[in-house]
């Protein structure tokens, strides 16, 4: 086995060009919903398929689409109108500009457009695109009799998207507490978030969810990998893989058993990656929930269930005090 | 059950690195060979010493044990061993079973003809760790600069280093691995559930072939990658990954030391917006 790069199959050599595939027909008689031709790029044939498109269009992607221009493009005004109309400015301040959510004594009715009501319409726009296309992941698996994984799987990351936009600012009682759009100001609205409630990190869920996102990367480097290893043996194939076990699949399972002492198997390394990346916003969702809502304080938690460490050098924790303190301090807010 | 039922013919002599056939064997499932008896020395150390870390510090719960890096004053020379010199060794021993466990992939590969791409994404992760407890701390003139081992005293690290450049999340490096972090995971999804949606369709259906899978993903969203295509997405979007990681702490300090919202004033100052004179700022 040489080192040579282009041994290990990273990318294609030789393109081969035919007439398109137009995808699989049924009896729901998809290909009507499609569009009628695609078109084909050399430079995303390097590392995948050539072909784009066709793509399949029906009622939840129109809706969809449409409602998530219209998201977009009231943030991209309202951002435009903040400074003064000026192209060069919206494109110069882009990073620094937001549509902020409403202010907090609004509470959870509807602010006048100017102090949030823009940010509510677009956040109401945002959640009939989402929505509509998770209903699209769900009938396009439906007409095809296929397993229902990829909608579950979405469904999953709108729990966290309904935790930080919906199911959080109710029970905080005010739509102030949702994400402002902007790509600064959503990573502000996060550091401040952490500050406020006394260092996120000392929260057992983000904790859970950072594992579950490391340990995707994790899984998708190894799993990526270890088939890239035996493409030579047709490992890519995996659904054949998984119905008729050949030399790649053994060579695969063989290497993670020799080297840790355990492997999956070709169709349950899937289930280990479906299950890694759906706890990632599961698990953050439950703990963006807790947060402010039953607990205030996650570092006045930690010490007050003794996994907070202490340090002879000084931290400059001293300002927060001992677990007596916190008690008192935390009222009604564990 | 050591060996499947498939597996006798596979275990072969040959592909090791070093030490010919002295350790070419196994033990139950694991291959040994020169990196596992390696791997096994440093892994052991580096335990014990962390456990008598734990003892001096007076606590065995797993998530109060801290080994802190050496202090500041003690510059890139050895520390005492109650004062950082245990976290240098274990240090040492890390890196040691990193890379052990990294060569002894590549004798397996090489056993099972297959191609390097694991311990090539592993070494990946390796770097990321030796940036950050190695060449940082060299390049910044102290090991006191590297990160703690200890579950929840990792993290108070990582936040006082964060803050120690105001706002971590506006270093460029870091919005980019952050990024690709998300990314591979969502990639990961949709590999996992597009798999599984295909092995078990719904009841009474015949399994799907990689046909379906590519007419979901072309109906879904315009494009598929293909079977092929995936992993080398989902593998050079994991290993970015952890690249820019690295990257992102290894300019903070060594190369910036300002808070990372000022960063950004670049191109606040860009020559090319009306109004904003060349060194007007």
């Amino acid at each position: 086995m040489s080192w040579l790069p282009e041994y290990q199959n990273i990318f294609t050599q030789v393109q081969v060009a035919g007439p398109p595939e137009m995808g699989m027909d049924n009896d729901n008689e998809m290909a009507r919903e499609r569009t009628k031709g695609a078109s084909f790029s050399q430079l995303v044939g390097l590392l995948g398929n050539a072909q784009l498109g066709p793509i399949y269009l029906g009622t939840y992607g129109v809706v969809s689409l449409a409602t998530g221009t219209l998201w977009l493009n009231i943030i991209g005004f309202n951002m435009l109108a903040q400074v003064e109309w000026s192209i060069p400015e919206f494109l110069r301040q882009l990073f620094w500009l937001a549509l902020e959510p409403p202010s907090p004594e609004y509470g959870l009715t509807m602010p006048p457009l100017h102090d949030g009501g823009w940010y509510m319409i677009a956040s109401f726009f945002l959640l009939v695109s989402v929505m509509s296309w998770w209903a699209r992941s769900y009938s396009l698996a439906k007409q095809h009799k296929m397993g229902k994984h990829v909608a579950w799987a979405f469904l999953a990351a709108i729990w966290l998207f309904l935790v930080l936009g919906l199911f959080r600012p109710i029970l905080m009682g005010s739509w102030s507490e949702m994400v402002p759009y902007g790509i600064f100001p959503h990573l502000d609205w996060t550091t401040a978030f952490s500050i406020r409630y006394g260092n996120l990190y000392y929260n057992p869920f983000h904790c859970f969810s950072i594992v579950f996102l490391y340990g995707s990367v994790l899984l998708f480097a190894m799993h990526g990998a270890t088939i890239l290893a035996v493409t030579r043996y047709g490992g890519d194939r995996e659904l054949e893989q998984i119905y008729d076990r050949g030399t790649a699949t053994e060579r695969a399972s063989l290497f993670w058993r020799w080297t840790m002492g355990f492997n999956a198997t070709m169709e349950g390394i899937h289930r280990w990656a479906w299950w890694f990346a759906v706890l990632t916003p599961i698990t953050g969702g439950i703990g963006i929930l807790l947060t402010g809502t039953v607990v205030d304080n996650w570092f006045i938690w930690a010490q007050e269930h003794h996994f907070a460490p202490t340090y002879l050098e000084p931290y400059g924790y001293e300002e927060y005090g001992d677990g007596t303190f916190a008690l008192g301090a935390s009222e009604g807010g564990e | 059950m050591a060996v499947l039922s498939f597996e006798r013919k596979y275990r072969v002599r040959g592909g090791t690195l070093i030490g010919g056939d002295l350790f070419d064997f196994w033990v139950g499932p694991f291959y040994v060979g020169f990196f596992g008896v390696t791997t096994l020395f440093f892994s052991a150390l580096g335990t014990i010493l962390i456990l008598i870390g734990a003892a001096w510090q007076g606590t065995f719960n797993p998530w109060l044990i801290h080994i802190q890096a050496p202090d500041i004053e003690y510059g890139l020379g050895m520390a005492p061993l109650q004062d950082g010199g245990l976290w240098q060794i274990i240090t040492i021993c890390a890196v040691g079973a990193f890379v052990s466990w990294a060569l002894r992939e590549v004798e397996i590969c090489r056993k099972l003809g297959m191609g390097y791409h694991v311990p090539f994404a592993f070494s990946v992760a390796i770097f990321a760790f030796v940036t950050l407890n190695v060449f940082r701390p060299v390049l910044m003139g102290a090991w006191g600069h590297a990160f703690p081992y200890g579950i929840f005293s990792h993290l108070d690290w990582v936040s006082n280093t964060g803050y120690a450049y105001l706002h971590f999340h506006y270093n460029p490096a870091h919005m980019l691995a952050v990024t690709l972090f998300f990314t591979t995971t969502l990639a990961l999804a949709l590999h996992g559930a597009l798999i599984l949606s295909a092995a078990n369709p719904e009841k009474g259906e015949e399994a799907k072939t990689p046909d379906h899978e590519d007419t979901f993903f072309r109906d879904f969203i315009g494009y598929s990658i293909g079977t092929l295509g995936i992993h080398r997405l989902g593998f050079l979007l994991a290993i970015n990954a952890g690249f820019w990681s690295a990257v992102c702490i290894i300019i903070s300090g060594p190369v910036w030391t300002e808070g990372w919202p000022e960063w950004w004033n670049w191109w606040l100052e860009l020559p090319i917006w009306p109004g904003v004179e060349r060194g007007s700022f």
